[in-house]
């Protein structure tokens, strides 16, 4: 913490408040996030990290409180600025999203061609670069539904990661893949990360692997945030929250009655 | 959803959902740009939503024309009249069946796939991602299904007439044995290309321009689930083939 650009926090949350109809998401949320780290949001299914991720990429607006990304206010930004802005974001969805009628390589060239005139060459260059980064050299004929979810996880990955973007957010990228799968993803992010120096956020509620990629921890529920800090110090908290989600208790302070996840919102709304 | 909004959106829902309907179709041609790859994909969805749909317009086009001269020729008959059978058929056909029927068929064959397939990618997640890439949706995927069905309707409703005339042809001459010479000379003289072609095809563009739009929109308003996208895939064929009706006697009251 002593240059200055490590001080200053690449994103600054502060007392952020969601609502969806009369329930409230998030209540009084503030969140740092230095330059060049990966930090997981973490807590349990339906709390709303999705929507911090959605708020901070500017498809949901918050209904008080600020998202400050490298000094923009991220929900006072026009519609271009919007778009401008999210050509430095690159996003991980859940299921990776691939578009399904297109190719692994037209998959990943569409930001590329999309966001610059890059020659045909270069742009085959750059994708087949960042195919063989993600392991997968030699699929880019193939469509999304050949590939198996380990490796559809890849190209999403490859596509987010294609224009080199400065922050990246993945929403639970390594849920419903096998060990193996999971590993190389984590290993993909940690690398990228730190490769490129990007600053990451990640949303999971994995806590085995939380502790091998993340620098910190916000760990949410009830709409707060319940505990932060390394991974490793959460897990020995004493915080009954914190302890009761970091080590999968039954009895404690979180409800674990149903709650339902994140509503499908509407792209008109 | 609170239940003061739901309320109030049954009162006004349909008005609600037409205005947002031409505010979806305001945002799309804010988007025409004409530039290569506009043009580029407009022409591939041209041929995945219209040419594609050639076959079966060329069938129910044939044996349109084969039952209209069949009924026309029955009727005729009494009055000695059968020659003027290509009469009958061919200002009945440019001027209403072949733009109805062609549209009809258009958004049972086309509407419903590009809805679905709008509607899949939603519930996929693949339209968040479009925008999460600085994107617009509206623009990649809306705009060119909704240019290429406007294109496609005027041209596939020519070649039902094409075909439905053929069937005339096949069954008035080929099989009741009328006179070819009187058969071509009626049509020629009888029907006008200004009036009853021409005035077909406008009727046939705005039939394009519904479905289509019909079509992406409830594709881009869908529940991003299964039953959501069964439900908009079964509105853009009912709510086309209505709205074509409707503005079939519209148009031919006012226009004609």
């Amino acid at each position: 913490m002593t240059s200055a650009s490590a001080a200053t926090p690449v994103i600054k949350i502060r007392d952020l408040v969601y609502r969806r109809g009369e329930r409230t998401i998030l209540d009084g949320v503030d969140i740092d996030i230095p330059r060049g780290k990966v930090v997981a949001f973490m807590g349990p299914s339906g709390v709303g990290k999705t929507t911090i991720l959605r708020l901070i990429s500017g498809q949901l607006r918050p209904d008080a409180g600020s998202i400050e990304i490298n000094g923009q206010v991220v929900s006072a930004m026009s519609r271009r600025e919007l778009h401008q802005f999210r050509r430095n974001i690159g996003v991980l969805l859940q299921d990776g999203a691939l578009f399904t009628d297109l190719t692994v390589f037209e998959n990943i060239a569409t930001p590329v061609r999309e966001h610059t005139k890059l020659p045909e060459a270069l742009v085959r260059r750059l994708v087949m670069s960042k195919l063989s980064a993600v392991g997968l050299g030699g699929i880019e004929e193939r469509m999304p539904h050949e590939l198996s979810g380990g490796m559809a996880r890849r190209v999403a990955f490859a596509r987010a990661v294609v224009l080199d973007p400065d922050i990246m957010l993945y929403d639970e990228p390594m849920t419903g893949l096998d060990p193996i799968a999971v590993s190389t993803i984590r290993t993909l992010m940690r690398e990228t990360n730190d490769a490129l120096g990007q600053t990451s956020i990640v949303v999971t509620h994995n806590v085995s692997q939380v502790r091998r990629f993340a620098d910190y921890c916000y760990i949410l529920a009830s709409a707060k945030i319940v505990g932060e800090g390394p991974p490793d110090e959460l897990t020995a908290s004493t915080e009954p929250s914190v302890d009761q989600f970091m080590n999968g208790k039954v009895e404690g302070p979180i409800p674990f009655h149903y709650q339902s996840p994140d509503a499908p919102w509407g792209l008109l709304d | 959803m609170t239940a003061k909004i739901s309320n109030l959106d049954k009162l006004s829902g349909p008005v609600t959902e037409a205005g947002r309907c031409l505010l979806f179709l305001l945002r799309m041609l804010a988007g025409v740009r004409f530039s290569g790859q506009q043009i580029l994909s407009v022409l591939q969805q041209v041929y995945l939503i219209g040419a594609r749909s050639l076959v079966i317009i060329m069938i129910c086009g044939f044996f349109v024309g084969m039952v209209l001269s069949l009924q026309a020729i029955n009727a005729l008959e009494q009055f000695g009249a059968s020659d003027q059978v290509s009469l009958l058929v061919g200002k009945s056909l440019f001027r209403e069946l072949g733009p109805v029927l062609t549209a009809l068929l258009f958004a049972g064959r086309a509407g419903t796939s590009v809805t679905a397939e709008i509607g899949l990618m939603k519930a996929t997640n693949q339209l968040e991602a479009m925008e999460l890439m600085a994107i617009d949706p509206v623009q990649r995927i809306a705009l060119p299904r909704f240019a290429a069905g406007a294109i496609s309707v005027p041209l596939l409703t020519a070649m039902f007439s094409a075909m439905a005339i053929l069937g005339s042809v096949v069954f008035s001459i080929g099989v009741m044995g009328l006179d070819a010479g009187i058969f071509w000379s009626k049509l020629q003289t009888g029907v006008y290309f200004q009036k009853d072609f021409v005035g077909g095809m406008w009727k046939s563009l705005v039939f394009g321009g519904t479905v289509s739009l019909i079509a992406v929109y409830f594709g881009y308003s869908a529940k991003p689930t299964g039953a959501g996208v069964g439900t908009a895939t079964t509105n853009t064929v009912v709510l086309s083939s209505v709205l074509i009706l409707i503005f079939d006697f519209i148009m031919t009251s006012f226009f004609t």
